[in-house]
């Protein structure tokens, strides 16, 4: 109770609401996530930045290593290169990803699902899969070779290509979203006032999937900026940042300067990505409730020439992913084309074998299942623990920053952090416990994004319904918000289970000999000169993923029927 | 039922002392105090923003007051938390469990009591009955057209029969005919279970058909506390006089007590409030108090008005007038009979009176919203 004042003083006291059971609990949730956050993301990364002052020795430098970097222009052309691959590759995909999207929204194309299916295949593949195929193409043995009048495809050529392939589908995922609300009013008063088609689309569609087209730019600089996998496979000597800290870090042990690499890789992520959240905060809904939902209507001339361009694009797709899948089946490239299994035989290749596929399997199955527990009960708390204003606001903080920080980049700060001496939490490190904590860390902010959107749409009252019929929340959210939230909850984890099976960056300086993982071992069989048993590797994953999505799909149907009945009318 | 004459003697059931809310600078209650007296059905009426949803709030515990007290039942409550108070709370959204069925929501609070099954089916039974859905229980919510899931939301408020609901702009999102017909259906639910009652609306058609006492709020603090014929009639401020109903807003100047000059004409008044000669004031008038019949010599305030417009509302007309070949300035609702016994028309010139016993006078200027 608060001291009873006298009604007549002028200095009234201020009231503290007493805390109940769940506002405890709540608020003890909350610490415990900025605590996991704390341990798992921002001390890891403190340690990289103080390792990038540091010399070989120990010795605190200052700024000597940066100047270093900066002063060698052998290591600062990788910026350009980076910057160059980042911005042509973003470039390229941009309009191909907005006709894409155009046509399957706003047309009355044939075949949309499969369209829609077949641009969607490269989520499902390690990014360096593209690359292999590009090899078997346009290679040193490549049957198209002669396509490339000469020149390489391994340099910036190749990895232009293989991001275009890699970044597509995170492109057309946003651009399809942004496309798919528009108001049909607005195309009839376009219309009722006479404006041609040209002008409709720079007046009326453009503007309003702007936001959209923004933002899927920051997300393809950022992926290729970041990305490891396709640079090392197919870069040859054309070094970008991303190869650098590896080779900085691996081949010359020299882990200073990767820290400091890895800072300054750091930096144009985090100005993409705030860029990107300062652009989005002014977007307004364009949409209304009152929004007539715009039904295209059949122009068969534009209809058809969209299904050209879409099979054009998604053929392409295909065929690069058939590439690979066709020559992990081929006795040995390009003599012998006879078809064979023995490319799938790992052991052969790699010591680990078909065991790295086992320990991508496990890994991607724990990250999902700890990912989705630990992101959708944080976001839980971060929309609905009443009060405690800095503490939510300082968790929500921290699960944005994820997405501004490079694999490997989180990669090399876990060394720094966990090998360090005397860390209690040092037991974990080079187990499967920091592939885990690794992965579940890299990929939270989507699936935070994913929780809150979900959770958004509940009735903000259930909380207060809850208190006032005097059930505890973890009732209230065991019974109505998890099943309610159940498609999201799925989403979180196939998105978690993919990126876990597929990703390269974030765990190749993480594992050890008991947990090597199946996408770094194409890594490794590539640089052996086992190819094929690379693009095996590669197809294999890409198998699991499909498989795991499908599955996925098939349960989402089945539980529409089955436990969300109520959503029927 | 309870009477807004005899709950004034009674001690009141929940206790409302120099309650302050702020948010940031913005101060969204000012200093608020108020009595509500057992078994009353009391609105909180005023424009959106002016803290009639935040004093709700506060009182629930759903968002703490900066300072103030609340007293429910003799008992303090001021700091407990929602979960520790006694209220049933229905919201304008609704809010039902879209995956629970009708029973289970209303049974929600229930079972976590642990009450036996036969008793809380008994009790669910009993809740739908009385909310007149008594076939709805193995229904989910999406089934159910909106008027319906508001008659399931009430019947979940009042499952742990809570000695206070609260309801929060129950029927805005509804339509007008299921409103109107709701609205019959609470206040006959009121009556039936008598328990204390505040529901929040920014419908004065609402206010004032439903409640026992209303209390008209605006900017964050209370303009006028009391019943619907006293807020009506005797509105307290400007405010209250333009917010609930229609009312003609005439400047005028104090020429001595009990006369105001508006123009050139005198006026006589009954002043409530005792500005000094000089002082500027706001005359304020009802269309339908305008009196056009049996206007004699000795009628006071009568002076001649020029008829502007004539808006047809079926039942009446809404008449224009002007005032000494100025500007429109007054309306006036005359029914059917007067406009046709009066052949009353556009253009036409005929004696008004504004009764003194119907002026009221404020102080300053009204703020037109």
């Amino acid at each position: 109770m608060t001291s009873v004042a006298a009604p007549a003083a002028a200095s009234f006291p201020a009231t503290r609401r007493r805390l109940d059971r769940d506002d405890i609990l709540m608020r003890l949730g909350i610490c415990l996530l900025i605590g996991w956050m704390l341990v798992t993301l921002v001390l890891p990364l403190g340690m990289l930045l103080l390792k990038s002052f540091k010399n070989q020795q120990g010795d605190f430098i200052g700024l000597a290593n940066y100047i270093h970097y900066f002063s060698t222009p052998a290591l600062f052309a990788s910026v350009w290169n980076s910057l160059f691959i980042a911005v042509t590759s973003t470039a390229i995909v941009l309009p191909l990803a907005f006709v894409y999207a155009y046509a399957l929204q706003r047309s009355c194309m044939r075949w949309k699902g499969l369209f829609q299916a077949l641009a969607l295949i490269p989520i499902l593949a390690p990014s360096l899969l593209p690359a292999i195929s590009l090899i078997y193409l346009f290679g040193n043995q490549g049957f198209l070779k002669g396509w490339m009048f000469g020149v390489s495809i391994y340099g910036a050529v190749g990895i232009i290509i293989s991001q275009v392939f890699y970044c597509f589908p995170h492109a057309l995922m946003i651009l399809v979203a942004a496309l798919s609300m528009a108001d049909a009013r607005l195309y009839e008063a376009a219309d009722a006032l006479g404006a041609s088609k040209t002008r409709v689309f720079f007046t009326v569609t453009l503007p309003g999937a702007k936001y959209g087209v923004i933002s899927a730019g920051f997300v393809i600089f950022t992926l290729v900026i970041t990305d490891f996998g396709i640079a090392k496979v197919i870069g040859g000597r054309f070094n970008v940042l991303a190869t650098d800290i590896f080779k900085q870090v691996i081949g010359q042990q020299n882990f200073e300067m990767g820290a400091v690499v890895g800072f300054i890789l750091l930096i144009p992520a985090v100005v993409a990505f705030a860029a990107d959240r300062i652009i989005q905060r002014r977007q307004v809904a364009l949409l209304s409730a009152r929004a007539v939902p715009l039904e295209p209507r059949p122009v068969p001339r534009r209809d058809w020439g969209l299904f050209a361009f879409c099979a054009l694009v998604g053929g392409l797709i295909f065929g690069l992913l058939a590439m690979s899948a066709w020559a992990s089946f081929v006795t040995r490239w390009p003599y012998n084309l006879a078809l064979t299994l023995k490319n799938y035989a790992f052991g052969d290749f790699d010591t680990n074998g078909w065991a790295a596929y086992w320990n991508s399997v496990v890994l991607a199955t724990w990250t999902a299942a700890i990912g989705t527990g630990v992101v959708f009960l944080g976001a839980y708390l971060m929309e609905k623990t009443r009060g405690f204003a800095w503490g939510r606001g300082l968790a929500q903080f921290m699960a944005m920053l994820p997405m501004a920080v490079p694999g490997l980049v989180l990669g090399l700060a876990y060394i720094f952090f966990f090998n360090a001496r005397g860390n209690p939490l040092g037991f974990i490190y080079a187990t499967m416990i920091i592939l885990v904590v690794n992965s579940v860390t890299h990929f939270y902010t989507v699936s935070h994004l994913t929780a809150t959107t979900s959770l958004k749409q509940l009735d903000p009252e259930f909380e207060a319904v809850s208190a006032s019929l005097k059930v505890s929340l973890l009732r209230t959210m065991a019974r109505v918000t998890v099943p309610v939230c159940l498609p999201g909850v799925l989403d979180i984890s196939i998105y978690l289970f993919v990126n876990a099976m597929t990703t390269v960056s974030a765990v190749i300086f993480l594992y050890s000999t008991d947990t090597k993982l199946a996408a770094v071992t194409i890594i490794n069989m590539d640089e052996s000169g086992f190819t094929a048993a690379a693009a095996a590797m590669a197809i294999t994953i890409v198998a699991t993923s499909a498989a795991v999505k499908i599955a996925h799909v098939v349960l989402t149907h089945r539980l529409a029927r089955t436990t969300q009945a109520w959503r029927r009318r | 039922m309870t009477t807004p004459g005899t709950v004034a003697n009674a001690a009141p059931y929940l206790r409302i002392e120099r309650l302050t809310k702020r948010y940031g600078p913005f101060v969204a209650l000012k200093d608020i105090s108020l009595d509500i007296f057992p078994g009353e059905f009391v609105c909180f009426l005023g424009p959106s923003g002016c803290g009639k949803t935040t004093l709700l709030r506060a009182i629930a515990g759903l968002d703490v007051q900066t300072s103030g007290r609340i007293f429910q039942a003799d008992k303090e409550i001021s700091n407990l938390p929602a979960s520790h108070r006694d209220f049933g709370i229905v919201f304008q959204s609704y809010a039902l469990f879209p995956n629970l069925t009708v029973t289970a929501n209303v049974g929600y609070g229930l079972v976590s009591r642990g009450l036996p099954k036969v008793e809380i089916a008994t009790r669910v039974n009993e809740l739908l009955r009385l909310v007149g859905m008594p076939d709805a229980g193995r229904k989910y919510p999406a089934q159910l057209s909106g008027g319906q899931q508001q008659r399931v939301a009430l019947a979940r408020a009042l499952a742990l029969s809570p000695g206070l609901l609260l309801l929060d702009e129950p029927l805005s999102a509804l339509d007008a005919r299921v409103r109107a017909y709701l609205r019959i259906e609470i206040r006959r639910l009121h009556q039936r279970i008598g328990v204390t009652t505040i529901m929040v609306t920014h419908d004065q058609e609402e206010a004032l058909t439903m409640a026992d006492r209303i209390v008209v709020m605006n900017q964050g603090v209370i303009e006028q506390v009391g019943t619907p014929v006293e807020v009506y009639r005797k509105p307290a401020s400007a405010f209250v006089a333009d917010f609930v109903g229609t009312t003609n807003f005439l400047p005028g100047v104090v020429v001595r007590p009990g006369v105001v000059r508006f123009g050139d004409i005198d006026l006589a008044c009954d002043l409530d409030i005792q500005p000094g000669p000089g002082s500027d004031v706001t005359l304020a008038i009802r269309p339908e108090d305008v009196v056009v019949r049996n206007i004699v010599a000795a009628t006071l305030n009568t002076f001649p008005a020029r008829v502007t417009d004539i808006e047809f509302l079926g039942s009446f007309c809404r008449v224009g007038l002007a005032i000494n070949g100025g500007a429109p300035s007054l309306v006036a609702d005359f029914s059917i009979n007067v406009v046709r016994d009066l052949s009353i028309v556009e253009g036409k010139e005929l004696p008004i009176a504004l009764p003194p016993g119907r002026l009221r006078v404020f102080p300053r200027a009204p703020q037109k919203p």
